[in-house]
């Protein structure tokens, strides 16, 4: 057996002990000793056996080629599955190889525990390489380069699915009949609420998910061209943010392969999405149980200084990120100390008792995602302490522009909403009665990279069939992006009113 | 292959280590994104090709591309607006300077999605491709034009080409390394390596095959204006044609000369060091470089052993009085030449030719062929105009008619 193998073995079922001791409690793992060309490889397609595409090659080719610089290095890779797989550098240290252990059953909890993660499939690994087997196939049949040039154009909106919808699915027959229906008279300390949105006080049998969920939409809608059109004919019934799906079910012409390829690309991004939700909480829950772990492991003082070092490489700031594990570990260790030593204030204002850190801890892992962790538990004395800043382009350069805690906290839980990417719900699938394509960017203060979007809408065209217009805001100017087919234009269709 | 623990256990940890040496998917991926690299070099080799990296770096063999289509549209912000966030080390405040923003040249936004260098954006893709790689795919499409089998002119060369290793042989011909091996060799197997004891089965002769090969012989004649009136942009244009023209030709034949010429009121045979960097001035008498062309094709190179490829790249501003000659020198070097080829740079032109074109304007052989370069970006069309392997090819006589010859808008045909 090899030594370092046997080592190891040994390391994973001690800390194994530990963690469960801790509170952790882990899948079960298999962890896989692999060379950087896999390692690599398997970070670059996310899943071992994923399937083919250059953009994958592209991904590898790059990685590979930092790490053969020295310039980065993937420590670790886990898979989310049941068994869960974790695979080790075979170049690493003993040393660099148990923390990495440590750091797994971290990130393997987590994905156990963490509420966001409850519909994701387990057994990801196994329907990625029958996705892959399935696509092979399409190529085979359909030809390689066909195949290609459609993955190019659904993967240009792969990040625009709906997790929640994993939730709650409803078919549009049953959003209509949950729409008609006369809603109860509600009895409780919240009522004040719904008078404060005026709901019950409006008679009209107006879908009341887009009154309520949307209230900010509907507001956009109104002066949107898409209300001049029949209520009864409006398709789709609310504004859908799945585009794949939608495209998945409307779309006309595609073909039985292509329909199969958009449902493969959606459901592993679906699979994605929870990990893209709560980077910070995930990433910094492993690096808090990684050191956790370590401190308490034997180790000689040889050892231990080599992971002390790697450990600060891990956790480094950054004047351009935050780093994820780094805010993560500072997060969750004030969290600790807090709910462990409550503040006389904390006593009396939120009835916290001394002692509660540990059982604090693991609720927070179980019901937040970064947004709600960072809007929750990112405090005034932690932005300070960690000197956290926002930086904007001011000239020809980059410039701290914002050091007030609630707007640094703001502005960092903004750039998480929807995991860092554009909002864009389709409003119309039937635009000017033409089947044409009508999406809205909802624009939370960022501006669109518009020759990109002008890209991604002849990407989208492609699916579609028909034309696609995309409506977004440059400055105070509503501008709509479409393409017919043949040519691109960019038009201004009046200029956006302060939200009200 | 090692399993040095199973899942029988439910909810234990395991670790296993296997042969991943046949695993490929990634190198595999990988190719087909660097095919998709080539696709789009060949797309934007106009641009590449007057790239100054290549021209101007002598031995420095790598080049960095910038590569736009290779980016994974999608819906994303733009990267040079709103706020983004960053960790100081402890004493950042309001105003700190992080560092400079985007690239350098990224003054205004991009305007037409044309326009390469000028992009927001954090990220393109940059190629590393050698001049080599790029030479393969430029020259892919070229070749001499009216190349003609001469009288003379499959020399058969013969040549002696060692292709395999017998037993048996004369000892002129012994192949001294390998038979020193097979001895070693055969010592080694008693348990003994170490050269002595040669015995004749250690004996190892090297054969031959006689192999003929048949060379068209051609000589191209490079004749640049370096007076005075052309400017950066000229010259630079210039070299670059004959740059791309040198390594095409050295790339593609094997028995191919160039003569270079550089004139201005005279004209003179330099060398191709000369050629390539050396600058001059004073006025411009074109007449006298075809005047030398001629000579040197008189003396040196019979048209009927040699195919002839005369090229001149000027600016035109060519003393008025000299027009006529110029006209007459070329009908004689037609007469003996494959084609003529004529490259007239005009940085920025609009309006009309110059005196030298217009009077070329008179001259109908298909064989005489002109160009007009305003653009750095058209001396690729300009290579693909003046080697187009397709004209004279009595197979596609159509393609003979000027205005199917290339792409090229501002070519003046006269």
């Amino acid at each position: 057996m090899d030594p370092l193998i046997e080592q190891l073995n040994d390391d994973i079922e001690k800390m194994w002990a530990m963690a469960k001791e801790s509170g952790l409690d882990p899948y079960p793992i298999h962890f896989e000793m692999v060379p950087a060309s896999i390692m690599y490889e398997f970070g670059a397609y996310g899943l071992p056996g994923r399937y083919s595409h250059w953009t994958h090659g592209k991904a590898f080719y790059r990685m590979k080629t930092q790490y053969d610089y020295g310039l980065s290095k993937i420590y670790e890779m886990v898979i989310n599955a049941d068994p869960a797989y974790a695979f080790l550098l075979e170049n690493n240290s003993l040393t660099q190889n148990r923390m990495v252990v440590a750091h797994v059953l971290g990130h393997v909890d987590f994905f156990k525990h963490n509420a966001y993660y409850r519909f994701t499939n387990r057994q990801m690994v196994e329907s990625a390489s029958l996705n892959a087997e399935r696509i092979r196939e399409y190529e085979f049949t359909h030809g390689t380069r066909k195949v290609e040039e459609f993955l190019d154009a659904v993967l240009s909106i792969a990040e625009h699915v709906d997790p929640h919808l994993s939730f709650r699915y409803l078919t549009d027959a049953e959003k209509r009949t949950e729409r008609d229906r006369p809603s109860k008279p509600v009895e409780s300390a919240y009522d004040d609420i719904w008078n404060l949105r005026g709901v019950t006080d409006t008679p009209e049998p107006a879908p009341p998910s887009r009154e309520g969920g949307h209230a900010n939409l509907s507001r956009l809608k109104d002066r949107s061209k898409v209300d001049e059109r029949d209520e009864r004919t409006r398709f789709p019934d609310e504004p859908e943010k799945d585009l794949l799906r939608f495209i998945l079910d409307y779309a006309r012409g595609l073909e039985d392969w292509q329909r199969d390829i958009i449902g493969i690309v959606r459901l592993e991004m679906l699979y994605f999405v929870p990990q893209m939700q709560t980077k910070i909480m995930n990433e910094g829950w492993a690096s808090f149980w990684h050191q956790r772990i370590m401190r308490e492991f034997e180790m000689s003082s040889d050892e231990f200084t080599e992971y002390a070092t790697v450990n600060a490489g891990v956790v480094a700031p950054s004047r351009y990120h935050v780093n994820p594990y780094y805010l993560g570990v500072k997060m969750y260790e004030a969290i600790e100390k807090r709910w462990d030593n409550p503040s006389a204030e904390d006593q009396a204002r939120l009835g916290m008792v001394a002692g509660q850190g540990r059982a604090k801890l693991f609720e927070v892992r179980e019901l937040d995602n970064d947004v709600s962790f960072l809007r929750n538990y990112l405090t005034k004395e932690l932005i300070e302490e960690l000197d956290l800043y926002l930086y904007a382009k001011e000239g020809n350069e980059w410039v701290i522009v914002e050091k007030n805690w609630e707007k640094v906290r703001d502005g960092i839980v903004t750039s998480m909403t929807n995991f860092g990417v554009p909002y864009i719900t389709v409003e119309d699938g039937d635009y000017r009665r033409n089947h044409e394509l009508y999406l809205l960017h909802r624009n939370e203060g960022q501006e669109l990279d518009l020759t990109y979007a002008e890209k991604t809408i002849q990407y989208l065209y492609q699916l579609w069939g028909r034309p696609v217009h995309l409506e977004t805001l440059v400055g105070d100017e509503r501008v709509l992006i479409s393409y017919d087919g043949s040519r691109t234009t960019r038009s201004a269709i009046g200029t956006h009113k302060a939200r009200v | 292959m090692t399993d040095y623990k199973s899942y029988l256990e439910p909810g234990t940890p395991s670790i296993s280590q296997h042969d991943w040496s046949l695993h490929r998917k990634g190198p595999i991926d990988q190719q087909r994104h660097k095919e998709k690299i080539k696709e789009s070099l060949k797309k934007n080799l106009g641009q590449i090709v007057s790239n100054e990296n290549i021209i101007l770096s002598d031995g420095k063999k790598v080049i960095k591309v910038p590569i736009r289509s290779l980016d994974e549209y999608r819906f994303r912000f733009d990267p040079n607006s709103g706020e983004h966030s960053g960790q100081g080390e402890g004493d950042s405040k309001v105003g700190d300077v992080l560092g400079p923003a985007g690239n350098p040249k990224g003054k205004g936004a991009g305007k037409g999605p044309g326009e390469a260098g000028d992009q927001q954006g954090f990220d393109y893709f940059e190629a590393e491709v050698s001049v080599d790689e790029l030479a393969a795919l430029l020259f892919e499409d070229l070749g001499l034009p009216y190349l003609e089998e001469k009288k003379q002119s499959e020399v058969e060369s013969e040549t002696v080409e060692f292709v395999d290793v017998r037993r048996t042989g004369i000892m002129p011909n012994l192949d001294k390394r390998r038979t020193i091996r097979e001895n070693i060799k055969r010592n080694a197997a008693r348990g003994n390596p170490h050269f002595g004891d040669l015995h004749e089965q250690d004996l190892r002769f090297k054969t031959w095959d006689q192999r003929v090969r048949y060379q068209s012989n051609a000589v191209v004649i490079a004749m640049m204006d370096v007076s005075g009136s052309m400017g950066e942009f000229e010259k630079y244009i210039a070299r670059s044609f004959y740059f791309w023209m040198v390594r095409f030709l050295r790339t593609k034949y094997n028995n191919v000369q160039v003569v270079f010429i550089s004139h201005h009121t005279e004209a003179r045979e330099v060398t191709e060091d000369e050629f390539f960097h050396k600058g001059e001035s004073g006025g411009t008498q074109v007449s006298s470089a075809y005047e030398l062309a001629l000579k040197i094709i008189q003396e040196r190179f019979n048209p009927d052993d040699w195919n002839i490829y005369p090229f001149h790249f000027s600016d035109g501003d060519n003393l008025p009085w000299d027009n006529d000659l110029c006209v007459q020198y070329v009908h004689k070097l037609l007469a003996l030449s494959n084609i003529f080829g004529y490259g007239e740079i005009r940085e920025g032109y609009r309006g009309s030719s110059s005196t030298l074109m217009s009077a070329f304007g008179k001259l109908t052989e298909p064989k005489f062929l002109t160009v007009t370069i305003t653009d750095k970006r058209e001396v690729y069309p300009a290579l693909k105009k003046f080697f187009d392997p397709m004209l004279g090819n009595p197979d596609n006589l159509s393609n003979i008619t000027p205005t199917s010859l290339s792409p090229l808008p501002t070519a003046g045909e006269g």
